[in-house]
């Protein structure tokens, strides 16, 4: 009994660790959902295009070069040079910052005023449109993206847990990748409250996110917050991308950690990022457990499905998520 | 600025400076309706400048056409000598522009003392790579402009309600938060939209001191809009008067209120 005990603790901690990366996704969409009431269905996309991105500049691949080949009739691609893990994140990030611009300018920009939906809609057509642009770049096989963040289970925590159970126990199998994730994630967390709080930007930021019409009698350019909060989701969209791209491969199934999202959106709320991370950890401890204890007798298999079904019994029984206020409409 | 004119002394001793604002023949149509029809007034440094008028004369149009809310159909605004190009909002802001709303517009969701602060973002230079690294000068940045809204609070009485969240505090004190973050800008023109609407008698008299006081202490103008004429008698040193979205009065308090045109208007409106 004792080392069922420990084998669920050892779920919990795994169901904690993959938390962590629902809940950065869900990051991203809080933040843009927050500052400009879009839904943006992109998010996803937009850490596969960033983890693809990272990848290409990595390798030092020519970009669009099935184009360019069909065009010139050459045979580029690869420019030949490798560029450092870290140099390579900071153009990446660069490039994410120029998305959220082109973004803003030519798309957002001219629907300022519009109904959610249509801006719903509009996020639709850029997540397609970015998926197709991730492949004219970069290629659609799957690409193997090693920054060097360590892998597999941690001998050492192995080793620390082993005395811990029975004869059937030889310790905790936790992976050094996930705790490096949670690590950063944690860090990332950090720096978005202190930035929010603490600098003249973020001011402005949590400033737009509660009126537009007081942000701007105060001097605060909607534009530019939009295209900031862009940025920032991007750089939160690259940091997923890199963790999940690391863990399983940069290919399109990455693009569908944001439907996991959704039901952690649900949880926490759409505006609330402490509800984002709560969210995300009840969700992945939630189904790594429900599948140690419940999966055996139902068959498996129920990591499909669990997120949703949570995510559905919240709407009906606390629409407003965990965080939410309550919402009273007035008559 | 040398098409200026002299300024004028007010009967208390102020001394009221040159034009610092022109509308010139501005017009605002939304679809059929128009809402302004070819007015013409200026604004002088340092002076109380009434707009009044019946609801849905066009005052707070005209309000919203100077802070760059609404971009008129015809006319030109001309600030500080010189005819102000097609700017946005937030541009005017920072071009020392501060305002409050009709409805009241703060940011619910923060204390009284951040809306104070967002006052300030103007005025605060230090770049994002700079607050992240360099923190002595931006953190003495930070600093000099917590003192000014710490002071900026205490001129309107509002310490007590510091770190309450906005959301949670009645109407009277909503509209003296508002107050509170034009003012923190340290503004050159400051419009207020109705800012005694909605208030008990004692909070009037209140808001009306504070803005005497702010005008007197600081020398700000201020152009401000008010449905009742008693008000607008005693603060005021000129004042527009506004009906169906014409000028129908312009002058000190004494002509207007002896304006046939603006006795009609009032008249008609309390016998509706
Ligand atoms: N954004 C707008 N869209 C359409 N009509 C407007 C808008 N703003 C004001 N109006 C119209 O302009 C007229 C003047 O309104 P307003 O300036 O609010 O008057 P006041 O502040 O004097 O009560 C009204 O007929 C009003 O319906
Ligand atoms: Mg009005």
């Amino acid at each position: 009994m004792p080392d069922q005990f420990l084998f669920a603790v050892e779920v919990f901690i795994n169901g904690l660790m993959s938390g962590v990366l629902y809940a950065l996704v869900a990051l991203g969409f809080v933040l843009i959902y927050k500052a400009s009431g879009i839904f943006n269905y992109a998010q996803g996309v937009m850490a596969l295009f960033a983890a693809m991105t990272l990848v290409g500049i990595m390798d030092g691949q020519v970009p669009f070069s099935h184009i360019i080949n069909s065009v010139f009739g050459t045979n580029l691609h690869h420019f030949g040079w490798h560029v450092p893990a870290l140099l390579a994140i900071l153009l990446t990030a660069g490039v994410m910052v120029l998305f959220a611009w082109l973004v803003q300018r030519l798309v957002m920009r001219h629907l300022v005023g519009q109904e959610p939906i249509i801006l719903f809609m509009a996020t639709i057509g850029l997540a397609y449109f970015l998926e197709g642009v991730s492949d004219l770049m970069w290629g659609s096989e799957i690409k193997k993206l090693d920054i060097g963040l360590p892998q597999g289970g941690s001998l050492w925590i192995e080793d620390m847990t082993a005395g811990l159970g029975g004869d059937n126990f030889y310790g905790f199998f936790i992976d050094n990748l996930d705790m490096v994730a949670t690590v950063v994630a944690a860090l990332l967390v950090t720096g978005l409250v202190l930035f929010s709080q603490y600098t003249k930007q973020g001011r402005a930021m949590r400033a737009v996110a509660d009126d537009h019409q007081a942000a701007l009698s105060v001097g605060i350019s909607l534009n530019f917050i939009w295209v900031l909060v862009w940025s920032v989701a991007g750089f939160v969209a690259l940091v997923a991308g890199i963790m999940w791209g690391t863990k399983s491969g940069v290919q399109f199934s990455l693009s569908l950690i944001a439907l996991k999202a959704l039901p952690v959106l649900m949880l926490g709320g759409f505006t609330s990022i402490p509800g984002a991370i709560v969210g995300g950890l009840i969700i992945g401890v939630g189904e790594k457990m429900f599948e140690f204890a419940i999966g055996p007798m139902v068959g498996g298999a129920t990591e499909n499905w669990f997120a949703y079904v949570l995510a559905l019994l919240f709407l009906v029984f606390r629409p407003q998520g965990l965080f939410g206020e309550k919402i009273i409409e007035r008559v | 600025m040398k098409d200026m004119q002299e300024g004028y002394t007010t009967a208390d001793g102020r001394k009221i400076g040159g034009v610092v604002m022109e509308m010139k023949n501005i017009t605002l149509r939304f679809g059929g309706v128009v809402a302004i029809k070819d007015i013409s007034f200026d604004i002088r440094q340092g002076e109380i400048r009434a707009i009044i008028g019946p609801n849905g004369a066009g005052k707070s149009s005209m309000l919203n056409v100077i802070s760059g809310f609404y971009v008129p159909s015809e006319g030109e605004v001309w600030y500080r000598g010189a005819k102000r190009p097609k700017m946005r909002p937030y541009e005017i802001a920072q071009q020392g522009i501060a305002r409050t709303f009709q409805n009241i517009a703060l940011f619910e969701g923060m204390s009284v003392l951040d809306n104070v602060m967002t006052g300030r973002l103007g005025h605060m230079k230090s770049g994002l790579i700079a607050q992240a690294l360099w923190k002595g000068k931006a953190e003495a940045e930070e600093v000099a402009n917590r003192e000014v809204a710490e002071r900026v609070i205490d001129f309107l009485e509002i310490q007590h309600i510091r770190k309450t969240p906005v959301g949670r505090l009645p109407y009277g004190l909503k509209k003296r938060v508002e107050l509170a973050r034009a003012l923190a800008a340290e503004p050159k023109l400051l419009l207020l939209d109705e800012p005694m609407a909605g208030m008990n008698v004692e909070e009037k008299e209140d808001m009306s001191r504070f803005i005497l006081d702010v005008n007197d202490e600081f020398g700000t103008t201020i152009t401000l809009i008010e449905h009742d004429m008693g008000v607008v008698m005693d603060l005021s040193d000129r004042v527009v008067v506004m009906d169906y979205g014409k000028k129908i009065g312009d002058g000190t308090p004494d002509e207007v209120r002896n304006n046939q045109a603006v006795i009609d208007a009032y008249l008609g409106v309390a016998s509706d």
